[in-house]
């Protein structure tokens, strides 16, 4: 079996690992809605919860699955600016729930039609020194400077820190992903598509063991105000379990065993604390889900809330990567 | 009766709006149902109608018709053509000149069983909440007692465009809909359109 993959060239074995999680992802489909129907004469209200959380789930996994599967096969251009299109609505989100004044106007407009689609390309065209400074550097500037030409001192320091965050978060986080594709590491021409596998399975898998290990073995929180789930058993354990659960992995990413566990625990760590952060930040607009269940009176529909793991572990891994492994 | 080009822009509006603000409608209070309606709303940005109007289902958007102030709405050809061809609206002059009933257009539509969207305000308010409403959704009320009357409020919208700027920007709006109100036997006119705009502020908390 090994052996078998190991003669296909690097396309068929992405192309092999998406007939995989499809595969894999159609079983769990099947399964729930077996579940479902069988279920549905003793409903009880507990149960159509947990149902009701893992159709949520599973709509999501299908939703980010089929999009890295289009940015596959159409290639690294599309693949940017699908992930665009995700960092667009991500940031309109955020953007909905801070308050904004009139004299943001300008620097909103320059931060979607301007800052949004220069970092995307600058990811999509290998330009990675200045994509990676171009927003901490060059974006810094830019926009308080137009906000302060609107002329308008009121709360200036924090909506401008808003309006940054919501940058850095969206737009910056996001952008690595896609960026990956495009990465040059040693011995590893045509495979970064694993890599990227890789990071979201990782980060994915350590927010679905944390949520369940805090939801079935609950202790107390460690920032009660923020989070009523967060504690640092859970966290370490669901980094612990997802950074091994990379290590199985280790033969597709270019990392020997050890690098492997070491960048796993990275972008979970990375990707659960940024997921706390982003906790706080709800909690400051008093919400608790940038979406909640579709009824909020923005009618965000909660990307955020899916992607904000992501967003935050995304660069450390990219350049991490890119230090310690690039060509 | 529509022509494939308005049809086409009436696509790309809709495309636009949902891309920039969700267009999200949110029915509390009332199905949406293709009877005989007035909506009325609040009132901040010239985008107000078109946001109501991609809000609503495509099966109503057919049937109602929004109420464009005439002097913005037809000062440039495309503007007109869109209000016209797309929007299918009633065009309302703002300065009343001469003795014309301005409310003699609204008539006409609703004369013809269609629905109305009205803003009561008459003109865009800059406050957080709404000015004290205009007398025609009284006066329509009372000539029109069969027709259902629509509270909504409009989330959002004014951040999108604020007044003075040219390109809008990607913020999440939605237009909630209310329970239906109804004039009461001899009800006052002021009692009842200030019971009317209440009825559409208290949409704001839901």
């Amino acid at each position: 079996m090994n052996r078998f993959l190991r003669s296909l060239t690097p396309a068929e074995q992405v192309g092999a690992l998406f007939i995989l999680v499809f595969g894999l992802l159609t079983l769990v489909t099947a399964a729930l809605i077996v579940l479902s129907v069988r279920s549905r004469h003793d409903a009880s209200e507990q149960r159509a919860a947990a149902h009701a959380d893992w159709w949520v789930l599973l709509k999501t996994s299908w939703f980010m699955v089929s999009i890295f599967w289009i940015g596959w096969v159409l290639g690294e251009r599309v693949a940017s600016a699908l992930f665009a299109l995700v960092s667009f609505f991500a940031l309109r989100e955020f953007i909905s729930l801070s308050p904004t004044r009139r004299g943001d106007h300008r620097s909103l407009v320059l931060a979607f039609f301007v800052v949004l689609p220069v970092q995307f390309w600058l990811g999509g065209s290998a330009h990675f020194d200045l994509f990676t400074v171009f927003i901490p550097v060059y974006v810094f500037l830019a926009l308080p400077l137009v906000s302060a030409l609107a002329d308008d001192p009121q709360r200036f320091l924090e909506r401008n820190a808003k309006l940054q965050w919501g940058i850095m978060v969206c737009v910056y986080g996001l952008s690595h992903v896609p960026a990956l594709l495009l990465l040059k590491l040693r011995d590893y021409e045509g495979k970064s598509a694993f890599l990227v596998f890789f990071l979201v399975i990782v980060v994915q898998s350590c927010m679905v063991i944390q949520h369940l290990a805090a939801r079935h073995f609950p202790r107390p929180p460690a920032a009660p105000r923020i989070s009523r789930s967060f504690n640092w058993t859970t966290w370490a354990v669901a980094v612990l379990a997802a950074s091994s659960l990379g290590v199985l992995l280790s033969a597709i990413t270019p990392f020997r065993p050890l690098e492997t566990l070491a960048m796993g625990a990275l972008a979970c760590v990375a990707g659960s604390l940024g997921h706390l952060v982003m906790k706080a930040l709800k909690r400051d607009r008093g919400v608790t889900n940038w979406g909640a269940q579709g009824r909020s009176v923005t009618g965000a529909n909660g990307l955020l809330d899916r992607v904000d793991a992501l967003c935050f572990a995304a660069p450390v891994f990219f350049h991490s990567a890119r230090w310690y492994f690039g060509a | 009766m529509t022509s494939s080009r308005a049809k086409l822009m009436g696509w790309f509006l809709l495309g636009l709006v949902r891309l920039l603000t969700g267009a999200q409608a949110r029915w509390y209070g009332c199905p949406p149902k293709a009877e005989q309606r007035i909506y009325f709303a609040n009132h901040q940005s010239h985008a107000d109608l078109v946001m109501i109007w991609a809000a609503l289902p495509a099966e109503l958007r057919g049937i109602t018709r929004p109420i464009a102030a005439k002097d913005y709405w037809t000062k440039t050809p495309l503007r007109q053509w869109i209000t016209t061809a797309v929007f299918n609206a009633v065009y309302v002059d703002r300065a009343r000149t001469g003795d014309q009933d301005p409310l003699e257009p609204l008539v006409q539509a609703l004369d013809n069983g269609d629905s109305i969207i009205l803003f009561p305000e008459g003109t865009r308010g800059h406050e957080e909440e709404p000015q004290p409403f205009k007398a025609g959704l009284y006066n329509l009320a009372q000539r029109f007692p069969q027709v259902v009357l629509v509270p909504a409020w409009i989330h959002n919208v004014q951040r999108v465009m604020p007044k003075g700027e040219v390109v809008p920007v990607p913020i999440l709006c939605s237009v909630t809909f209310g329970a239906p109100i109804q004039l009461e036997a001899g009800e006052e006119r002021r009692a009842f359109l200030d019971r009317a705009r209440a009825a559409v502020i208290a949409l704001r908390e839901v």
